[in-house]
């Protein structure tokens, strides 16, 4: 059974349709890269995922379970969605008044109601484990933007999520800062962990893909093994779409 | 002229009484004023119509109209219309009070309204529902910006406290007059109780200073 199953997924905002009918099935251990233009409704349909955006029409299911009753989301439902589907933003989201580990522990504490000891070792573990053992006690205003979104990722983990939604994670880091980023994330990847990945980093979602998805106006315009649609895309906006991202490499 | 604060002194006990009265009004108005201000600020936040338009209705009030007269009215008018009585504290209580939370509510929705919306997609994303968002993530933050602003809420809450002299509560203005009517000295009597306000007051903004500093030292 699949952990994630996604069924005519539809958004707009306003008279804006961004995601137009989107059908998607995620096996445990998947790694799907999410690719599209600006505006192809990528960020929304992950948003989706967890409920940061209510659909407007389709069904969400995971493990089989359908989430919400006749388009109604009560909040305590999303809630328990929310900690099973962890989510990292482009812009890192961290709490600036919170120190890193304080960051970490914030779910565990506020969300989970561990005790402080129990939520600190736990909080320890993944900075550590996204090599940030370090800088526990440091404010974020005092990491570069790889270590803050490396902080993103342990307060993601800590939650000890089934799935995890990578939101464009690397776009706004300066380009020297990306690769610790992506290491940890493929460190992940490695582990076996589920995820979806929306990213520019096509190189990226090469290697570490296990499928590659390009959306087009909202819906799903091709997808396939990494090898398929990065390398020998069959449907010309795909083809476009590389063309433009190969133009100025190497 | 000479001046001569001897007549002041010989009656400290006098201002220590108006002291006590002002200190008394100021805590209970700074409490209710600023506490309900949040309530009423979260309402104008909200995008519950319930909750957004009496929020509203109320803040355009209380800010309209003039504390000295809210006091009045509820000292004077509110015993007519329901039957109980209604000491001077109480009505000084409820003129200032009401209008500080009309105020400070623009404060809070202002505050909470400035930060940044990630921060609410970061709290979300892990599981905190509105009220928990709030608390620990929203409202830390937004107090930080609106210090300055609360300080001077704070502030003016201490020096509108002299209005309950207008329904003869005991605070220091109404002692200072009483003073002045019984041994003729105003210019030393008020001299006094404007002091007494500065001495008060400075320490204590000086205080919020060394909280927001602390509060700056996550930057």
């Amino acid at each position: 059974m699949s952990i994630l199953s996604v069924r005519g997924l539809a958004k707009r905002f306003g008279a804006n349709a961004v995601i137009r009918g989107i059908d998607l099935d995620v096996e445990k251990g998947e790694r799907i890269a999410i690719l599209g233009a600006s505006g192809s409704g990528k960020s929304t349909l992950l948003r989706c995922l967890n409920f940061m955006e209510l659909p407007d029409e389709g069904t969400v299911a995971l493990d089989g379970r359908v989430i919400g009753q006749n388009k109604r989301y009560p909040e305590s439902e999303l809630i328990g969605v929310r900690q099973r589907v962890g989510m990292v933003f482009q812009q890192f989201n961290l709490f600036p008044h919170m120190t890193a580990v304080g960051n970490v522990m914030e779910g565990l504490r506020t969300v989970q109601r561990q005790s402080k000891g129990e939520a600190r070792a736990r909080a320890e573990k993944e900075l550590a484990r996204v090599g940030l053992a370090d800088k526990a006690e440091t404010y974020p205003a005092h990491l570069s933007g790889g270590q803050k979104q490396r902080v993103a990722i342990a307060r993601a983990l800590a939650l000890d999520p089934e799935l995890l939604l990578f939101d464009e994670p690397t776009s706004a880091l300066d380009p020297e800062l990306v690769g610790e980023v992506l290491n940890v994330i493929r460190s992940l990847a490695e582990e076996g962990r589920t995820m979806l990945l929306v990213t520019h980093e096509l190189g990226f979602a090469y290697h570490v893909a296990t499928r590659v998805v390009f959306l087009a106006d909202g819906t799903i315009h091709e997808q396939g093994t990494p090898d398929e649609v990065l390398k020998h895309p069959r449907k010309e906006r795909t083809q476009a779409f590389l063309a433009r991202h190969k133009e100025f490499s190497l | 002229m000479k001046w001569d604060f001897s007549s002041v002194l010989s009656n400290s006990d006098a201002l220590i009484a108006g002291l006590i009265g002002t200190l008394r009004l100021f805590a209970i108005c700074l409490v209710l004023g600023l506490s309900l201000g949040l309530v009423v600020g979260l309402g104008r936040y909200s995008r519950a119509r319930w909750l957004y338009w009496p929020a509203t209705a109320f803040v355009e009030f209380f800010r309209n109209t003039p504390v000295l007269v809210q006091i009045l009215w509820f000292y004077f008018a509110l015993p007519i219309l329901l039957p109980f009585e209604i000491s001077p504290l109480m009505a000084s209580a409820l003129g200032i009070s009401l209008n500080s939370a009309a105020f400070s509510a623009e404060i809070y929705r202002g505050g909470i309204q400035s930060i940044e919306r990630g921060q609410w997609d970061g709290a979300r994303a892990i599981g905190m529902n509105y009220l928990q968002a709030m608390r620990r993530i929203i409202l830390p933050q937004a107090l930080k910006r609106m210090l300055p602003a609360l300080t001077n809420r704070a502030i003016e809450i201490f020096k509108m406290s002299t209005l309950a002299s207008a329904v003869a509560y005991v605070e220091l203005l109404q002692q200072g007059k009483l003073i002045a009517s019984l041994n003729y000295n105003p210019i030393e009597a008020y001299t006094t109780v404007a002091v007494i306000f500065f001495v008060l007051l400075w320490p204590m903004v000086q205080l919020t200073y060394v909280m927001e500093r602390r509060l700056r030292r996550d930057e």
